[in-house]
């Protein structure tokens, strides 16, 4: 044993992943040894700048890539042009995400708490409000998590799959905890998505372990060997152990995209979690579990028999209807903009799992570019929540924020996330409205934009894939989204704003009594009805101005949508190089 | 096979309404504040925005005549001013544009409503010169959609038009209509193209993957190119109803109709216009230059199904017409009664017949905008702006002009001899005869419904004992006079010298039912009413 040779290893394959990883551990350094002042900057500095070096990086390994699959430490590391492909996506999808997670907005407070550890209620929170902290921690959570994801896709091996899974999903979990307002929300959605997530790793494992069973190797390329030469593994006479392995696995893949039945943590994850984190959640984390998902599935399912090829695409067009019934349907009741955005991610995920069915390039090329597309308009539409707040206004004060009469005197509060609340934005915010609706019709499908291209992207693999009942389906469903799309969209535009108040007193007051009490309480839900109904005074709905960092992000996700919707042919020919899936 | 001038001229005339749109939605703005809410506008914001717009649609107009003179009508059975951009190479789509006599006409219908709702809107929205300014630049914007659907010869192009103009349209519907109900009309409306479209989207998908994959270039969505394909005769069938059900909801016919009504009566005059007649014209337009060439096999199966419900349409739609109340509605419902003639004729695969609707898409658009238009001066001379048709009487006596113009609109709705419609209408019933002589049997009566729908209403509305509500309406200002001018003018300009534009027509009918696979069955009716519009087509 004392003639260990090091392998060698190909740092630059590597070194999107590399960057990212060693720029979180440098944060947490950081953390400790740079004065508080300056500690700010200087995470977002170092995040971004490893952000946007990984992404460099994923530059220039593009042109290698195309010609051989990098492979480091016998497939520990697999970097396919598709895996490649991915990693260029959450690398843009996390560096628009990390601009609208540093923005303070012109009321200078993040949307995160200033100790996240401090007990909601207590004097200890009201102290470390009023001391000014801020929680630097999340930028090098931040940088984990995406280290996480970029690996994901972009490994041979389960085992390290797994890892990259929990590399990725833990920093979250925290994150999902630190909102600035209504804490127990955000703990409870925090609280739910670890033990959720806990039991779909736990799947992932045991999946891991059945095809261990049969192949001997947690390696895909090797499993695809014993599929093609049972001889090979002692239990390879036994397919049954494979396909529910792969079943299990995809299972845990199928919670973290949020399809259906493993989708019940996403609204109340999506809702808890503060708005920068959810934007970021919504693009990333898909798009890295997506390109997983492709991964396994397409890698194993190559080596299949056609019998049980059939099965898994069975499961596979089951859960695709489900996810887009669930999410469409239930997407259209719902009255809250964070939650009717998590159900829409929901049958996002089902179209997605429409282009899959085929498990062919054509597959995997209109994956990655609706990951893109899905991506840039997600951020954008968070972001576009974070923007708009509630303000608290005198009792006496007649008049409301549309007419513009009201000095802005009043507090602001927390996100104004109820839908009624974002009647005649348009008046107040018409350029936030009008990247908002693009957003929106760019989910809805709606020609010109990303995801036009995006969804002619997936139905076109499917018919292609012989799967045209499910691209049938798939289309109608988009149909009833846009209905609710465009319904928001009424809703800000047409609708005009709350103007006379006496008929939206009543809800302004219910939803003001949980905001307002945020604010001053310190987040307890727990406090009565009837005592802060006395406190609280009416809130109206206000737009907070971007510093800069998150109007940037809406701006640039808003060009990329037009731009992949009208232009989209540059795009589609790196989609194109990337999606040569090179087992 | 196609001349090109070296003028883009169909370009230009997308893009010049964008910039129109544009320049009327940024007149003005900073004047009056859209964020204080209901501004009844600065000085400057507010007759400007609406004399820019008018200009633009104007300055359009001239631009056609530029493409009216570029056109070879000789020639008008081929695709003219064609030009052809790569687009999205990768999935094959690309910009080309190209007219042949009917496109051109069609396109010629949009440009030359425009300015006349711009003109007709001109003191809509009860005075709120924002939502005016708004309300022009988004029918600036379906203008250049509307054109490029017209003009498209690439199915994914013509897809992405077809589908996207619907929001500029939702929105002319759901924000700039007429009573509480107008959200839900839009809706309607929207769901209902919606759910056609995107049925139609699996069709484009399919028909394009059954071009052999290895012939598949950036080109392969090309109209041209996916003319002709063999075709399996199960997936061709299942392409061709995906198509037509798309095209039937947007036309409307009968069963699929129902969003017609609710939105005539919620629009704003000028959009029923713009949406019954120009935008709902894609759908006819679309049976004739796509299902037609792409899938003549299904087409010639489905013939039969197709001009039964196109029967049941005419029919149907004159005998509700005449139950009617409201006179927007009534209006609508003469519309499904005019489409089913124009999918008759279509569906016949005469020569005579196709030209015959191709004919007809111009002159329904030109009446039923006319009735729209005249209807909605009626309305807003009423103190309660009241759509009911029992709510007036004797208007003729107190607005003879307006009286006028509404019996003129209307009789040529009704195929009254001399005027737009009749020319049409005859050639559809002569070209259908030939080959479905029951169907027109069966389809005649629909003239008499007509004229008394027309009669009636007219006498209603206009005759007998003037209303007190109505005694101190004035007739017909200038700029109403202009608007109702120019249509009447048009509809009997082409009901009396409809020989030059039965030039535009009489070729594009007949690559048709060649491109369908039939043959022309020999005339029925030789002596006197064709040899009438032979005669004519010589002037």
């Amino acid at each position: 044993m004392n003639d260990f040779v090091a392998p060698p290893i190909d740092w630059a394959a590597v070194s999107p992943v590399l960057i990212v990883l060693a720029a979180g551990v440098l944060g947490v350094l950081l953390e400790a040894f740079v004065p508080e002042k300056a500690r700010r900057t200087t995470q977002l500095t170092l995040t971004l700048a490893a952000l946007a070096g990984s992404l460099v990086a994923v530059g220039l390994l593009w042109d290698r890539v195309q010609e051989n699959a990098l492979s480091v430490v016998g497939g520990s590391y697999l970097l396919t042009p598709f895996g490649l492909g991915v990693q260029a996506v959450i690398g843009v999808c996390a560096l628009l995400g990390v601009l609208v997670v540093a923005e303070r907005t012109t009321t200078g407070q993040d949307a995160f708490a200033p100790a996240a550890a401090a007990v909601p209620g207590t004097a200890y929170e009201d102290e470390t409000r009023r001391a000014g902290l801020q929680q630097t921690e999340i930028y090098p959570l931040l940088l984990f998590s995406t280290g996480g994801m970029l690996l994901f896709p972009a490994t041979d091996d389960l085992i390290v799959m797994f890892v990259a899974l929990e590399v990725l999903s833990l920093p979250l979990y925290v994150l999902c905890a630190t909102a600035r307002r209504r804490r127990l929300l955000s703990q409870e959605a925090a609280f739910k998505y670890f033990v959720l997530g806990a039991f779909a790793s736990a799947l992932f494992v045991f999946g891991i372990a059945l095809v261990y069973g049969f192949a001997g190797t947690v390696r895909l390329q090797g499993v695809v060997q014993v599929l093609a030469d049972p001889s090979v593994s002692p239990l390879g006479s036994m397919p049954a152990l494979v396909v529910v392995g792969l079943l299990l696995v995809l299972s845990g893949l199928l919670f973290k995209i949020g399809a259906a039945p493993l989708h019940a943590w996403t609204p109340d994850v999506y809702q808890g979690a503060p708005t920068p984190i959810t934007g970021f959640m919504a693009a990333c984390t898909k798009a890295a579990a997506m390109g997983a998902l492709v991964r396994v599935l397409f890698t194993l399912a190559n080596g299949l028999d056609p019998a049980t090829r059939h099965d898994v695409e069975v499961a596979l067009w089951a859960v695709a209807i489900l996810t887009m019934l669930i999410g469409t349907v239930v997407g259209a009741v719902q009255t809250d903009v964070k939650r009717l955005l998590a159900y829409s991610a929901i049958a996002h995920a089902g179209f997605l799992l429409v282009g899959v069915v085929g498990m062919d390039e054509a597959g995997s090329r209109a994956v990655l570019f609706y990951l893109l597309a899905y991506g840039l308009a997600s951020v954008g539409a968070f972001a576009v929540v974070t923007l708009v707040r509630e303000r608290t206004v005198s009792g006496d004060d007649t008049g409301d924020g549309a007419t513009g009469t009201v000095p802005d005197d009043g507090v602001v509060l927390g996100e104004a996330t109820r839908l009624a609340q974002w009647a005649g934005l348009g008046r107040k915010a018409p350029w936030l409205t009008a990247a908002f609706s693009l957003f929106l019709l760019s989910m809805a499908g709606i020609p010109l934009t990303a995801g036009f291209v995006a969804k002619f992207g997936v139905f076109s693999a499917a018919v292609e894939a012989g799967a045209w009942p499910l691209a049938l389906l798939g289309v109608l469903a988009s149909a009833v989204s846009v209905f609710f799309y465009v319904r928001v969209i009424v809703l800000m535009v047409l609708t005009p704003p709350p103007g006379g108040e006496q008929g939206t007193a009543p809800a302004g007051v219910a939803s003001s009594g949980t905001t307002a009490r945020d604010q001053q309480g310190g987040g307890t839900a727990t406090v009565t009805g009837a005592a802060t109904r006395t406190l609280v005074s009416r809130t109206v709905v206000t737009v907070v101005g971007s510093r800069g960092p998150a109007a940037f992000a809406i701006a640039v996700c808003a060009v990329g949508v037009l731009l992949l919707g009208i232009l989209p042919a540059g795009a589609l020919d790196l989609v194109g190089q990337a999606a040569q899936f090179r087992p | 096979m196609t001349m090109s001038t070296g003028f883009p001229w169909l370009t230009v005339l997308i893009v010049w309404p964008l910039v129109a749109a544009a320049a009327t939605a940024l007149t003005g703005v900073g004047r009056g504040r859209p964020a204080a809410g209901p501004v009844t506008g600065g000085r400057f914001g507010a007759g400007a925005a609406r004399t820019v717009a008018l200009v633009g649609a104007l300055v359009e107009v001239l631009l056609l005549v530029g493409a009216f003179a570029a056109f070879d009508t000789g020639d008008a059975g081929t695709h003219q001013l064609t030009e052809t951009y790569s687009w999205i190479p990768p999935i094959g789509a690309s910009y080309a544009v190209g007219v042949d006599g009917v496109g051109l006409l069609l396109v010629a219908l949009s440009v030359g409503l425009v300015p006349l709702v711009i003109l007709a809107a001109w003191r809509e929205q009860g005075g709120d010169h924002v939502r005016l300014r708004r309300y022009l630049a988004t029918v600036l914007l379906l203008e250049a959609f509307m054109v490029t659907v017209f003009v498209a010869r690439d199915v994914f192009l013509f897809y992405v038009v077809f589908e996207a103009m619907l929001i500029p349209a939702y929105f002319l519907i759901g924000g700039f209509g007429q009573g509480p109900q107008r959200r839900y009309a839009a809706v309607k409306f929207l769901l209902f193209s919606l759910a056609g479209g995107l049925v139609m989207l699996v069709g484009v998908i399919a028909l394009y993957l059954q071009v052999p994959a290895a012939d598949r270039g950036p080109q392969t969505f090309l109209t041209d190119n996916l003319t002709g394909l063999t075709l399996d005769p199960t997936a061709e069938k299942l392409m061709f109803c995906a198509f037509f059900l798309a095209f039937a909801i947007k036309a409307p016919m009968f069963p699929v109709h129902s969003w017609l009504p609710d939105v005539t009566q919620h629009a704003t005059p000028g959009t029923s216009t713009l949406l019954i007649c120009v935008l709902d014209k894609v759908g006819t337009f679309g049976m004739l230059t796509l299902c037609l060439p792409l899938f003549p096999e299904a087409s010639r199966w489905a013939a039969p199904f197709v001009i039964v419900l196109a029967v049941i349409s005419i029919l149907y739609g004159a005998v509700l017409a005449i139950g009617q109340s409201d006179v927007l509605r009534l209006i609508g419902y003469t519309s499904v009664s005019h489409f089913g003639f124009i999918i008759l004729g279509i569906f016949t695969f005469t020569s005579l017949g196709t030209a015959g609707s191709s004919l007809m898409m111009l002159n329904h658009g030109i009446s039923t905008g006319a009735l729209f238009l005249v209807a909605g001066f009626a309305i807003a001379r009423h103190p309660r702006q009241s759509q009911l048709i029992g709510d007036y009487g004797g208007l003729r006596t107190v607005a003879p002009i307006l009286g006028g113009t509404f019996l003129v609109a209307g009789l040529s709705a009704a195929a009254l001899p001399g005027l737009a419609t009749f020319v049409s209408e005859i050639m559809v019933f002569l070209g259908s005869y030939a080959r479905w002589p029951a169907a027109v049997i069966v389809a005649v009566p629909a003239v008499v419904l007509a004229a008394v729908y027309v009669l009636l209403t007219y006498q209603r509305m206009f005759t007998g004992e003037t209303t007190p509500e109505l005694a101190s309406a004035r007739d017909l200002d200038g700029r109403e006079k202009t608007v109702a001018g120019v249509l009447v003018g048009a509809l009997l300009v082409l009901g009396l010298v409809p020989g030059p534009v039965l030039d535009y027509v009489r070729a594009p009918g007949e690559v048709a039912v060649e491109q369908v696979g039939e043959t022309d069955p020999p005339p029925v009716l030789e002596p006197a009413a064709s040899g009438v519009i032979t005669e004519g087509s010589q002037l």
